[in-house]
């Protein structure tokens, strides 16, 4: 199965979804773009979590193109998908390696949004590119997190560097890069606990995490990426900013698109952080990640509407 | 908790606060605002349609615009929509006298396994004896992660790490169960999406085989819109008794919670506010509306302060009280308590009025400032907790100051803030608690709270002045004004 089809079946889900709702406001062969219309448009937008702002922003412009007027599906459609498009624009940015030696990257996110799950993922990838991979288990916080990340190295037969339960997680940041230097692997990838955005000890602990990653490789971590679950809601937002703000964040992954969730969120987040997605988690499995892009992610979410 | 909610709640309704009359027109502004606050906390679509019809039925209505405060009478029709909607709820597990089986279940992530803990804490504290099951052979090392929560509760889990299947493993955790004489159950299955027709199936299974009592559903609290679809799903697959909300220490605004119990009728029963074991708190649909209309949520603040007191602790500092002694050492004490209650910024968002405090507080590190206190105390002799303001000299400061890493003027600074608090606490010593909590009033009226009201204002002349006559009239009206003060109060209880 290609990447590209991967992708696809993560959001069919949400584009069908998507495809029964606005279908439902074009029963006839056209119809009236009223207010009642562009309410209805409204919902269904919100109902992807893409933030009533951005939501009311799209419906706006829908309404001073097409007010009044009988609309055909197609056209509104093209309207929506360029403004998201627009709004999602970016360039197709997987990971940054470094120009020499060996790449660092960090893994942060709140608690449960699959960040263990999305390195083990991430370190798949990168050993189906022949790159040797070292993991570094920095949550020694929550119980069993380092056993978590240990049985998916021994799964993927990667080397990993562990500290005792509520070991300092920065000396264990220490440890790993220093064997990666040691061994001369290609990548590292740091686990960190999970925590949410608003406590600020552990946020600043994250921000330790960061800056050890730095000291024995000068421009290290070189990806910090933020692990997202695709059923966040605005909250999303607020973990973009906050996180972005400790150890500036380089990209997000978009973990458990496999839902009903429409992780439409990210347009907010893109919008008002800036922050883009680099891969979606489409699965429990090592090999259900994809690199993101954005003309297909909208393309995704409306392509069965198109056709009709 | 639900903060953002508030704030945005609050804002909308600010708006309306500031226009004096309100017209149909601009009440529907304020309703507009209303519902988008509603959508920006992640409140589902089909639940904010249904609480702004309720809303808007008796806003827009004459009720309210011919009414005396219109605004005020907003705010209360909102509040009490928010309390239907999340209510009425029941807390009760169910428990019976035998074998009583909960299931958990959920999306990844949501914070199962930490809740299975925290239950079974919960109902080990009311002298039942809980045993958990780890029915999670899907995520690696989940087994593991339960085994160290019990063991950290000194609670008994039941695991096979050799095992394939969740329903034979919950079936034989109830014969288990049964021999070792635990009277309580709780199944930690695996976390699933709800699309996943064979996994949902095995839950189900679970369900017919085993016959759990109670099955909840935990649900994080930062959910979007998606919170409707899996909750219903569940509930289908299911009949869920109740719904755990967990993560609801961050800033998330919790809409999830509004959605799931408007489009389930699934009450909330337990929240979930933090990392640790102790950190579950049960549901109140009253409090959490007065919370997210920035009313405060004191009745959570007092339960949390019983509970957390040291009870023994806090009768042997009355007898001292009464005595007329309170040292730095009782001091020292009453810091240690307030701490237990948790970060003072959580605290703050409990006190009516003081939610916004709480952002301002959001950069000060009130629990440091605690420990440097509680640090420099320590490094003092008993004689000097005794009695520092008779004692500690020049030479002795430095001493202190050394001894606990801070600046010589710090120790001075502690010295100065002991001694209104010792004062206070000796004048409080045999007062009931109703005169405490009024001396507390009295003196958070007084200046606490008030920057400029710490140091004493000086009388100044109005240049008029009075005859005796009319000396004794302004008296006699506020003795009156006293007076009728004094009947509200007694008239309130």
């Amino acid at each position: 199965m290609g990447i590209f089809d991967k992708f696809k079946q993560g959001l069919t889900k949400t584009g069908r979804l998507l495809k029964t709702d606005i279908r439902d406001l074009f029963k006839a062969e056209g119809r009236l773009a009223d207010q009642a219309f562009l309410d209805e448009l409204f919902e269904t937008l919100v109902k992807t979590d893409m933030g009533v702002v951005a939501a009311q922003e799209i419906v706006d412009e829908i309404g001073t193109e097409f007010r009044a007027r009988v609309v055909k599906i197609d056209e509104v459609l093209e309207q929506i998908k360029k403004k998201l498009k627009l709004l999602l624009a970016q360039p197709a940015a997987p990971i940054d390696f470094a120009a020499a030696g060996p790449t660092v990257i960090m893994v942060a996110g709140v608690n449960g949004c699959g960040k263990t799950t999305s390195i083990a993922k991430l370190a798949w990838m990168f050993r189906q590119d022949g790159k040797t991979v070292v993991l570094g288990a920095a949550d020694t916080f929550r119980a069993a997190a380092v056993e978590q990340l240990t049985i998916w190295a021994d799964r993927l037969g990667v080397e990993i560097t562990t500290g005792r339960q509520n070991a300092d997680p920065a000396s264990v940041a220490h440890q790993t890069v220093a064997r990666v230097i040691e061994t001369g692997a290609d990548v590292c990838i740091v686990d960190t606990a999970g925590r949410l955005q608003t406590q600020q000890g552990l946020m600043q602990q994250l921000t330790k995490i960061h800056r050890v990653l730095g000291k024995q490789i000068a421009d290290a971590p070189h990806e910090v990426l933020l692990v997202l679950d695709a059923t966040t809601g605005q909250n999303g937002i607020s973990q973009a900013r906050h996180f972005t703000d400790a150890v500036s964040c380089t990209g997000i992954v978009l973990a458990k698109l496999d839902g009903t969730a429409k992780g439409g969120v990210v347009v907010a987040i893109r919008k008002q952080v800036g922050l883009p997605v680099k891969y979606i988690g489409v699965g429990e499995q090592a090999e259900d990640l994809a690199l993101f892009d954005s003309d297909r992610f909208v393309d995704a979410l409306f392509e069965d509407m198109a056709e009709t | 908790m639900f903060e953002s909610l508030q704030e945005n709640l609050s804002s909308a309704l600010k708006t309306l606060r500031g226009r004096g009359k309100l017209s149909e027109a601009n009440m529907r502004d304020g309703l507009n605002l209303v519902r988008q606050a509603l959508l920006e906390a992640d409140v589902s679509l089909p639940a904010v349609k249904d609480f702004m019809a309720g809303v808007s039925e008796q806003a827009v209505g004459q009720r309210v615009l011919n009414s005396l405060d219109p605004s005020q009478q907003l705010v209360g029709i909102v509040h009490q929509e928010l309390i239907d909607l999340m209510g009425p709820v029941d807390h009760s597990m169910h428990l019976k006298d035998d074998l009583t089986v909960l299931m958990l279940c959920g999306l990844q992530g949501s914070g199962k396994t930490t809740t299975c803990g925290k239950l079974g804490r919960v109902i080990h504290q009311r002298g039942r004896k809980p045993m958990l099951v780890a029915a999670d052979l899907q995520r690696p090392a989940a087994i593991h992660q339960l085994q160290v929560l019990g063991e950290q509760l000194g609670l008994p889990v039941y695991a096979d790490t050799d095992a394939k299947d969740p329903v034979a493993l919950c079936h034989k955790a109830v014969q288990h169960a049964k021999s070792e004489g635990a009277d309580v159950l709780i199944l930690d299955t695996a976390g699933r999406l709800h699309v996943d027709e064979e996994l949902m199936e095995q839950l189900t299974k679970i369900d017919r085989r085993v016959g759990p009592d109670q099955v909840y559903l935990v649900v994080d609290a930062m959910t979007g819109q998606d919170a409707v679809n899996s909750a219903k799903a569940f509930n289908e697959a299911l009949e869920l008794d109740g719904v755990i909300m967990t993560k609801l220490d961050g800033d998330a605004r919790g809409g999830a919670a509004l959605s799931v119990k408007a489009i389930t009728g699934v009450p909330i029963k337990f929240v979930g506010t933090g990392e640790h074991l102790d950190a579950i708190e049960e549901f109140h649909p009253d409090r959490m509306a007065g919370r997210i209309l920035g009313m405060g949520d004191v009745l959570s603040l007092v339960e949390q302060a019983q509970q957390k007191f040291d009870q023994d602790e806090m009768v042997k500092q009355e007898e001292r009280l009464r005595k007329g002694e309170f040292t730095l050492d009782d001091f020292k004490k009453m810091l240690g308590q307030t701490k237990k209650l948790g970060p003072m910024n959580k605290i703050m968002g409990m006190i009516p009025g003081m939610s916004g405090m709480a952002d301002m507080m959001g950069e000060v590190d009130a629990e440091k400032d605690i420990q440097r206190l509680v640090g420099v105390i320590d490094a003092m002799t008993p004689e000097e907790r005794r009695n520092p303001k008779g004692v500690i000299d020049q030479s002795r400061r430095r001493r202190i100051a050394a001894g606990a890493g801070v600046q010589p003027h710090e120790v001075n600074e502690l010295v100065k803030q002991f001694e209104p608090v010792a004062d206070m606490m000796k004048r409080m010593s045999g007062m009931g608690v109703r005169d405490r909590m009024k001396t507390m009033q009295q003196l958070t009226q007084g200046g606490m709270l008030d920057p400029a009201g710490r140091l004493a204002k000086q009388k100044k002349g109005t240049g008029k002045r009075l005859t005796p006559k009319e000396r004794a009239k302004q008296r006699k009206l506020r003795d009156r004004e006293l007076r009728r003060k004094k009947r509200d109060v007694r008239n309130k209880r």
